[in-house]
Order: C-alpha cells, then structure tokens, then sequence
C-alpha cells in the first residue's frame, strides 16, 4: 500500500486516495464520526499498526472515547500534516514517563470518572507513585512497568473481562513478562524464577487451571499499582488474609517472635514464597522435605515434638484408611455402610484441623485434634466389622433354613417312597 | 385334627366335587417328565414376587425424589428388608429364566399341538407380560442404570413407525423419562399388570387342568405301539409332592442368593448427568437389544432401528402363532419347525451371551 | 413290596418320616415367617430423611444457635434466630464442600476451612464461596423441628 505512505506528493493520487478513503470510512462508519487515525493506522506495518477491530475491544472506545482523547491532533482530516499537527495539539507517540500521568488525568480525576463509572477507584496513579515501579520511573528508569505494559493499549479490557491481561487467571502470565526475562532484569539484582516457581504452586493451579478466582495471583501478595515485596515482617500477614486460623496460630506461637527476631519472613521461610506446594506430613519429617531439621538440632525437645506430631498424624491418617478399607469390604460383602461413609468425612475434617493446628507448634494441642479423629475413625471401622458381624449373622441364618429346607426335603422324599411302595 | 377341620370344611363347601377332578388327573412318566415341572416352579416363583413385591409396598415410596431413599431404607433399616428386597430381584429373574425354558421344553416337547394352542397363546402373552413386570420394575429403585437403561428401551419402543411415538408418551407419561414416568410405571407394576397377569394365569391354568399334560411325540409314538409300556402317576398327591420338592429347591437357592449376592442399591439416578458409557438392559433383553445394535443404520431405504424393532415384533407375534402354522403338516414341515426351534433358542443364547460381552 | 413286612421296621420307618416331613415342614415354616413378622415391625428411625426429615426437638435448639442434622446423604443447618423464628439450609460450603456452622457473634453462617461467609438467606457474602447454600422450608410440628426441600413454585 505504498499510496498510503505519509511522504506522499503527487496531488492527484492524494485526491484518488481521499476519495478512496473517504468511500472506505463511509463504509465502516455507519453513523460513527470520522477518524481519519484508524482509517490510515489501520494499514501501517508493525507497531504502527492499529485497526479498527482491535481498537473497538478498547473499553475506552465502547466508552466514545477515540485517539485523539490521549494522542490530540485531529481526527477529521486524511492530510497527515493536518491530523498529525502540534497545532492541532498532536502529542505522538507518548513517552514512557508520561504515560502514568496522562491516564492519570482522567484515572485519578474522581470528579471526571464518577461521570463514567462511580465505583470505580481513582487512587491508581497515587500508589503507583508508592511502587518500586513508580520510584524508578521517578528517577529516570524507563524499564520499570507503566500502565501500558500490565493493561495493554488500544485494545485495553476491563479486568473483569476473562481476555483482559490483568485479569486475575492472567496477571502472573503478563507480569512474567518482564520479571522471567533475565537478561531484562539483569541489572536489578533479583530472582526471576518466580513465575516459573509460581506456575508449580497450588495457587496456580487453583487459579489459572481450576479457575477458583479467589486464589492470589502476583497482585494479591504484592499489590498492583502500589507493588511492592511485602516486607520480611509483614509476609504473614499477607498469608493471613486467607489462611487465617494458621496465622493466628502461628502468631501466638514461640516461631512467631523467633522469625521476627532474626529477620526471617514468616510463613515463607517452610512454604517458599511463590513455588507453595501442597504442605504434606513429610514436611514434618527428617526426610529431604523435612523443614524443622533446618534449624533445630537431632535430639532437643522441639525435635521431639516434631516427631510427636508426626507421629500422632500418620496413626489418624492410617486409621482413616484402615476405617476405609474395612467399610469398603462390607460394601463388597453386600452390606449397606452409608452412614459411616458420611462420617468418615468427619474424621477427615479432624485431619485437616490437625494439620492446620500444627502451625501453633504445641504437640498438645495437635493431639487433641488428633484424637477426636481417632474416635470418629474408630467408630467407623467398627461399624465396617459389626457390618461383617452382621454378615455373618445372615449366613448362619441362611444355613439354619436350609438346614430345615433338607429336613423337609427328606421328609417329602420317605413320603413319596412309601406312598409309591 | 387336621382330619376334622377337612371334614368341617367339606360340609360347606362340598369340597370332594371340586377335588374329585383332581384326584383324577395323572402326569405322564417318561425320560422327559422333569420338563413338566418347569410351569409350576415359575408359577411359585410369580407367587413369591407377590408376597414379596406386597412386603415391599409396607415400606416403598413411589416418587422421584422418595423412591431411592425408601429402598435404601428398606436394606438398611427395615429388618429383614434386605432378605425380602433381595429375594424379590433374585426371583424376578428366576421367574423370568424360568419361563423361558418352560416356553422352550414346550417347543422341543411339542406340547403345543392341537388341542393346547389356546394355553400356548396364553403362556406367550404371559411371557411377554412377564417381561413388562421386569421392565417396569426394574425402574422402581431410580438409581441411575435403571433410569438410562428406561430411556433406551422406551426411545425403542418409541421407534415403531406411526404409532411409536404416542406408546412412548404412554410409557413414559410425557416426552421424557421423569417423576411421571415412575409413578406410572409403579401403577403398571402394582396394579395393571398383576390384574392381567392373574386372569391370564387362572385361564392357562384352567387349560392345564381341562386337557391334561400333554406327551411328546415320540414317547406317545411308543405308547401307541406298545400301551403297556404307558407310565403314569397320579397329580395328588404323587406330582404334587414332587412340585412342593422343586419349590422348597427354589427357596432355598432364592435364600441362598440373596444372603450371599444381595442385590446392589446403586446411586440415585440424576437426569440431569450424562448416561454411562455402555448401558445395556437386563438379561432378558440383550438378545433384542443386542440384535438391534448389529443391525446397520441403514437397511437400503429404510432406518435399521426401525427395521429391527419392527423385526422383533413381527417375530414375537408369529412365534406366538406357531402352532397354527405348523398345525398337521407333514413329517417334513415338523422336522423344519423344529429346526426353527432349534434356532431360535440357539438365536436367543448366542445374542445373550454377546450383548452380555460387547461393550 | 412283600406282604409280610415286619411291622417294627414298618412304624420306624413311619417315625422318620413324621419327624423329617413334621419337623421339616415346622422348620422350614418358622424360618420363612421369622424374618417376615420381624419385617412388619416398623423401625426405630421412622423417616427416610429424602425430601423431610425431623431436624430436631424444639427443646434442642436455643436462640441464635445453629445445629447439625442430616439430611438425605448430606448435612443440613438448622438456625433458631433470636425471635423464635427457624431457618435452615444445606450446611456443605459450595467452595470445596467443607462443612459450615452458624456464628452468633456474627449472626452468619461461616465456613472455617477458608473463611468463607454466607447472610443468613444462604447468600454467598464473602470469601471464597461462589454460589449460595441451598435454602429449606421449615415448619415446627408439635414439639419437632421438620425440615423438608423447598416446593417448586
């Protein structure tokens, strides 16, 4: 399309392409203003590239805003000259540093967004200015993160729409893009294998694979626009938000004032930050999963407790399972076990809690969560062999009436004999 | 004692004229006389089904969303439930094999010749009615196979050109298998269909009674040359008590198999979740339905189901007539029907035994 | 059969039947009629707890508390407000299908596995819940709580 190129000259082909242009805009106008922007944009290679169909996925153009709202110039005339004209306000290609203060003159304007959306935040560009994003594009540090980078630009989404980029399923994907690219963040001295680590966690698969949008995503730990790392003091209560009854435990707990006191970040010093796995009793143990053993010594009294709660977890685990196992073959054996079935939920709920109670570091009471498994487990099992019993019952009651089946069978067979003989 | 109360009973009822035909009657006795006790032992079996089947109503439910927990009350709850449960699916389909192989030892014994045509026609709608009391039952507990395997057979039934789709609203009690189509199918079951059942029995029964056993031909063949080598018993009470033998026999495996292989509860049925991958009728059925899915969905112009399910029918309807078309034909034609025979309970087994196999 | 049986083995021989067909025939009786007399003897637990079932006693459920029952295969909520009035609903938390309990201090039914809260029409308020708790008639018989599925309107 080279008739298009802005270093047109022969006036007569600017006239055809005009008219062409003109017929074209007609065609996709349909009663919209003409912008001359996309009719031209929308045929330029590469970055220069904008067209129609991308731009109407821009929340701000369903909203009747157009490209002149952010860039000036003027919209109504193909004569590049004229549309592209500081006169006529045309701001170009906005740099990188202004582009928080330029969505900031509508975003944090309360006045201006209550006209569009009344509940809609407008303290963005405040805590922006708060993030190590911010901070750095203040000193001059064009790598940082702007608002264009996370919300995308002419094709932007409100984050509720599932296609948005900072849309919670998508929010760890869009800030992987500059903080797993190492040679980007060679200068800044910090990991980048947090995605990578992120992507094995149970968050993520609870988010992005099960798609449970009440778990936490880069921004629910760290912020969005205020982001910045939690500090190694302030991790648990992050955590806490969610994992409430483990954080008041811990936090009465010896472990709470002993992290504090030597500097280290809580909750993430067992469960790892961004990589959390499912927790398993191995944790507990002196295996290569173990995490106690990191610190404390082979033989004191924590190590002691340690081997106690565990301990006390695998015989409820194990009686679970044996309750399990002994139901199920009642179930094969014909026996209707249904109600122990239901309890055995109930016993499982007492694991659960158990393993929840161990983040208070007091064998005691683990164990008392321990053993109101115990009983309910036990009960359960009992009721799989009292079904046996019951089972057993019913044979010896079949072998009695058959027993007077042949009594009866004989008896008619002599009756016969002797009524033939 | 016993002998006072049969006297006290017999002066007001004059019991001796209506025994008196009885103590008459005779069994023949040949090799193949054990056939002869097949009748009586599905008639047991059916006597059974309504002792247990009314057990059952004391506790069952009928209705959607009663109908699983009351079964499942029943074989936890109820004492004894699970015995009385579990012998009234046994003996369904006992009752059901059981009529099977009377209806064949009929075919190969021949005992549908003239005079017993008419007991043949009725112990094939008996057969056939036999069939619906399993069908319809089999749908009571609502658990899930029952519920899938209702749809297939009633979207078959529903296959039949013109007249199909309003048999399969009178099945179902509406387009699709609901609430509706339980409470009907419970009203079948209960009422309609032992009311039938019962008179159909008391006719072939009757027949039984009036025209005798019947001997098959080649032992009559041999009586005829040789009338001293004629072997009889007499029905009281000689057959009787060897027929009260073959029910204690059948109580015993009935006690037998449901203490050691109680009937399963199931899960109860949603309509709302997909049916399982490879759902299949009872027993009784495979051979139809397996003979239906071998059918090619085209049969030069026409639907294959159709095809087939018009095909079944038609066969069903002749074969209740087979004594009319064999009637006094040559020895020839006999021989051919009997190597129908032959092939259709071979036809029956083998279709069985490969719908109960294929996936 | 020879004529001059002696008569000894003859009333032997009528003995053992008697007590085969006597005994045979008491036996075989008594073993079918003992199940199916126990069987009319209706159960302890009268209910089938399928679409109604008896949730409580009035005496058992005190203002502003919450109590357990069962229902069907799963568990139910029954709630007593402070002004006497009931309410009931399925007590399995539509989240991960843990099972709630009713908060007086909060006048709300929680969820402790994840901390999820639901208002007390079973509405899904806070947490991570993503649908409401299905919700029970309930009606008061005599001195019993009975709770049965919400009627199609």
């Amino acid at each position: 399309m080279a008739m298009l190129q802005i270093n047109l000259r022969p006036r007569a082909l600017r006239s055809a392409c005009l008219a062409g242009l003109l017929a074209l805009a007609a065609c996709l106008g349909y009663g919209q203003a003409v912008n001359s922007c996309l009719d031209c944009h929308s045929a330029q290679p590469g970055r220069l590239e904008v067209t129609p169909e991308k731009f109407s996925q821009d929340i701000h153009a369903q909203k009747g805003l157009t490209c002149t709202s952010c860039h000036g110039g003027d919209a109504s005339s193909y004569d590049p000259e004229q549309a592209m004209s500081r006169k006529a306000g045309w701001k170009g290609k906005v740099d990188r540093k202004q582009i928080p203060q330029l969505c900031g003159s509508c975003h944090a304007n309360p006045a201006f967004m209550r006209t569009y959306n009344p509940s809609l935040r407008t303290d963005q560009l405040d805590q922006y200015h708060t993030s190590v994003h911010g901070k750095r594009l203040a000193t001059g540090d064009t790598k940082v993160a702007v608002c264009t980078d996370c919300h995308s630009v002419h094709d932007l989404r409100p984050p509720s729409d599932p296609r948005s980029t900072v849309n919670p399923v998508n929010v760890a994907k869009t800030c992987s893009r500059c903080h797993s690219d190492a040679s980007y963040m060679k200068q800044y001295g910090i990991p980048t294998d947090q995605f990578a680590n992120y992507s094995t966690s149970v968050h993520h698969d609870a988010l992005a694979v099960r798609g449970d949008l009440s778990a936490p995503t880069c921004t629910t730990c760290h912020g969005n626009h205020g982001a910045v790392p939690p500090g190694v003091d302030k991790v648990q209560n992050v955590c806490a938000n969610c994992h409430v009854f483990q954080a008041q435990m811990y936090q009465k707990s010896t472990h709470s004032k002993a992290f504090q006191d030597k500097g280290l970040p809580g909750c993430v010093v067992c469960h790892t930050n961004h990589g959390i796995h499912l927790p398993s009793d191995a944790m507990l143990g002196t295996g290569p999963q173990g995490v106690c053993m990191r610190c404390h010594a082979p033989g004191d009294h924590c190590d002691r407790a340690r081997a106690t709660i565990q301990g006390n977890l695998t015989q409820l685990d194990q009686s679970i399972k044996d309750a399990d196992q002994a139901l199920r073959l009642a179930e094969s054996a014909g026996m209707e076990v249904s109600e122990a079935r239901l309890s055995q939920d109930q016993a499982r709920d007492a694991l659960t809690k158990a393993r929840v109670t161990i983040h208070s570091f007091q064998a005691a009471l683990v164990n008392q969560d321990i053993q109101a498994g115990m009983k309910i487990a036990a009960a359960n099992q009992k009721a799989g062999k009292d079904a046996m019993v019951e089972r057993n019952h019913r044979r010896i009651g079949l072998g009695i009436c058959l027993i007077a089946i042949a009594f009866m069978l004989v008896g008619l067979w002599l009756y016969i004999k002797k009524l033939e003989s | 004692m016993i002998a006072a109360l049969i006297h006290w009973l017999d002066e007001r009822l004059q019991l001796d004229g209506l025994i008196a035909p009885l103590r008459h009657k005779t069994v023949p006795t040949h090799r193949l006389s054990y056939w002869y006790f097949f009748g009586g032992i599905t008639l047991f079996l059916f006597i059974i089904q309504v002792l247990t089947g009314i057990l059952l109503l004391l506790y069952y439910r009928p209705g959607a969303n009663e109908a699983f927990e009351s079964v499942q009350y029943i074989m936890t709850r109820v004492q004894f439930g699970w015995l009385i449960r579990s012998i009234h699916s046994w003996s369904a389909n006992l009752m059901i094999f059981t009529a099977f192989v009377h209806m064949f030892s009929v075919v190969f014994l021949k005992a549908y010749r003239k005079p017993r045509e008419l007991t043949w026609v009725t112990g094939m709608l008996l057969l056939f009615l036999v069939m619906g009391f399993g069908f319809s039952g089999y749908l009571l507990p609502w658990n899930t196979l029952a519920f899938f395997a209702t749809k297939v057979g009633t979207e078959i039934a529903g296959q039949v050109p013109f007249i199909g789709k309003p048999i399969m609203i009178f099945l179902r009690g509406g387009e699709e298998v609901t609430g509706a189509t339980l409470t009907r199918f419970f009203g079948f079951h209960v009422a309609v269909l032992p009311g039938i059942v019962t008179v159909l029995i008391a006719i072939h029964l009757f027949l039984v009674q009036r025209l005798g056993m019947s001997v098959p031909p080649k032992v009559e063949a041999a009586w005829e040359a040789n009338p001293a080598a004629r072997r009889e018993m007499k029905f009281f009470p000689n057959f009787m008590l060897r027929e009260l033998m073959a029910w204690y026999v059948a109580i015993g495996a009935l006690g037998a198999l449901a203490a050691l292989f109680p009937w399963e509860l199931g899960v109860k049925a949603d309509p709302f979740v997909s049916a399982p991958a490879g759902i299949k009728p009872e027993w009784y059925f495979l051979f139809m339905f397996q003979t239906l899915k071998i059918i090619p969905s085209k049969v030069w112009l026409f639907d294959g189901e159709v095809l087939g399910v018009l095909g079944c029918s038609l066969a069903g309807m002749l074969w209740m007539l087979l004594p009319f078309f064999e009637g006094d034909r040559s020895a020839r034609i006999k021989a051919w029907f009997t190597g129908l025979s032959i092939f259709a309970l071979v036809y029956v087994i083998g279709m069985s035994i490969y719908g109960y196999v294929a996936n | 059969m020879c004529a001059d049986q002696l008569p000894s083995s003859q009333a032997s021989r009528r003995r053992a039947i008697e007590i085969f067909l006597g005994g045979g025939i008491l036996a075989s009786f008594a073993s079918f009629l003992y199940p199916v007399l126990r069987y009319f003897v209706p159960p302890a637990v009268v209910d089938l707890g399928g679409d109604e079932v008896v949730a409580s006693k009035v005496a058992e459920v005190k203002p502003n508390t919450g109590k357990i029952f069962r229902f069907g295969n799963r568990p139910g909520l029954l709630i007593m407000n402070s002004d006497g009035t009931y309410r009931a609903m399925s007590a399995t938390c539509t989240h991960l299908g843990c099972t709630v309990q009713y908060r007086p201090d909060l006048r709300e039914v929680w969820c402790a596995c994840h901390n999820g809260t639901y208002d007390l029409n079973g509405r899904n308020v806070s947490g991570p819940p993503p649908r409401p708790l299905d919700v029970f008639d309930v009606h008061q018989r005599g001195d019993e709580i009975v709770v049965s599925r919400k009627r199609e309107a």
